[in-house]
């Protein structure tokens, strides 16, 4: 049994902020599959958890004015991808998140968690970060949105005080209109495995030119990071092999990688600077570009 | 200790039940209505050996608060034969040779269940990407995506005993 020392459930967003402030020492609990994985591990002893599991104003895709994709934070990862609205809009967060553990990982975990979780290595973040997602947030009368950059504030540790709740993820239409992207996560297996690096280039191509590139890296630093030098040097410039080497060498620039049991830093520069090229490549392709 | 009360359909049968809000679904599954083919393997959800179909789609049941199954539609693989005749996925694992220990076989069985009652079609790859989330110790996995795949062919023919819509 898990070591759960009190447990309330809410209906409504309302309802789990009110109880949020009720008690300073509740925890929220989503999917569950990594607020149990700590419970099992003992590293959350006596929890007293607001389950918002069953918070149906949390769940689903959908368009708001102005065409803004606006997915709920209690979304599974194998609801977005299954989404038409994402295959439509946003196939690139679809094919991320379809990244994430194994199936029934996928039917249980909420994109919603994994961002607030505000680990480096999360598959949706690296994606957000470069579609320039902003975060719904709810508090007690109040509502915020943070640009999703300014959420991470470092390793698991993200801007949501106690009494908040993340309720969607939005994504305005010209950050999704005309793009192309594509994620690449590397690991050790192609299944159940955490991401050794995360890496996401999202671009819009006018023939062969660059018109707009954004490269967004996980597990590249203590949160997920952009590299703007890399965007800015490519923007304007027509594909050929020597900006490929370009946004490589450039993007080993702007990373700070550590050496952990999984990969050593010098390991992960390298993926930064191969994975950057290839998921430039990649969205470049799927734009219909070809490299001379 | 505190506890809930839950309403939920387990293999077609409906159950009520006083749960205790510490329990995943595996230990009711398992320690309460004695359905001891649902797995204990590694608990935190990533060996697969735990899995049920939940509203027809898998999930790990030991990463997955009893409380939440209220109202829910559970299928476990003791559900599966009718009538002493196997389901076409257990049959297919048969004659694939697909089981070694068995350990992992009922949650093998449930995910390709899903799978067969889907209205995709898929393609090899796509099956190891929708089995992905189990593992086996016997590293049969040769025979099981064979046993998936036969399964699959089938799809088209229909169950005469089973079409699947029954168990929504």
């Amino acid at each position: 049994m898990y070591d759960i020392a009190k447990y309330e459930e809410a209906y409504t967003v309302e309802e789990a902020i009110a109880l949020l402030q009720a008690n300073p020492q509740a925890v929220i609990i989503s999917g569950g599959s990594d607020v149990l994985i700590k419970l099992h591990e003992g590293q959350l002893p006596d929890a007293q958890l607001i389950s918002i599991h069953g918070i149906p104003e949390l769940k689903g895709i959908k368009l708001e004015a102005g065409q803004t994709i606006a997915i709920g934070a209690g979304t599974s990862f194998s609801q977005i991808s299954r989404s038409d609205i994402i295959q439509q809009h946003l196939p690139v967060l679809g094919e991320a998140v379809s990244m994430v553990g194994g199936p029934q990982i996928r039917n249980i975990g909420t994109i919603g968690g994994n961002v607030c979780n505000g680990v480096t290595s999360a598959d949706s973040a690296a994606t957000l970060f470069a579609l320039n997602a902003k975060l719904r947030i709810q508090g007690s009368n109040t509502e915020r949105l943070v640009a999703i950059h300014d959420f991470y504030q470092g390793p698991g540790k993200v801007d949501l005080a106690h009494g908040e709740i993340l309720t969607a993820i939005l994504i305005t239409k010209e950050n999704y209109e005309g793009y192309n992207g594509h994620y690449i996560k590397y690991a050790m297996r192609n299944a159940m495995d955490i991401a050794t690096l995360g890496c996401t280039a999202v671009g819009k191509f006018i023939n062969n030119q660059v018109t707009d590139f954004r490269l967004a890296l996980g597990v590249a630093g203590p949160t997920p990071l952009r590299c703007y030098k890399t965007e800015e040097i490519a923007k304007g410039r027509l594909v050929d092999q020597t900006l490929l080497a370009e946004i490589g060498k450039t993007a080993i620039t702007e990373v700070n990688p550590r050496t952990s049991w999984r990969a050593s830093k010098e390991f992960r520069l390298q993926l930064v600077e191969e994975l950057s090229k290839r998921a430039f490549l990649e969205a470049y392709r799927k734009a219909g570009g070809e490299v001379k | 200790m505190m506890t809930r009360r839950i309403v939920f359909t387990v293999n077609r049968q409906e159950h009520m039940l006083e749960v205790d809000v510490r329990e995943s679904l595996l230990d009711v599954l398992r320690d309460r209505l004695d359905l001891t083919g649902v797995k204990k393997g590694c608990s935190v959800g990533e060996c697969g050996a735990c899995t049920v179909l939940i509203d027809g789609e898998p999930f790990d049941s030991c990463i997955y608060l009893a409380v939440w199954a209220d109202g829910k539609q559970i299928r476990t693989v003791e559900g599966e034969a009718k009538d002493g005749k196997l389901s076409k996925v257990q049959a297919a694992f048969l004659e694939a040779n697909a089981v070694q220990c068995g350990f992992c076989t009922p949650g093998l069985v449930m995910t390709t269940t899903a799978l067969t009652e889907s209205d995709h079609s898929y393609t090899k790859q796509e099956i190891k990407k929708e089995l992905s989330g189990h593992m086996c110790r016997c590293t049969g996995y040769h025979n099981i995506i064979k046993a998936a795949e036969k399964a699959l062919q089938d799809k088209g023919e229909q169950d005469h005993d089973c079409c699947g819509k029954c168990h929504q």
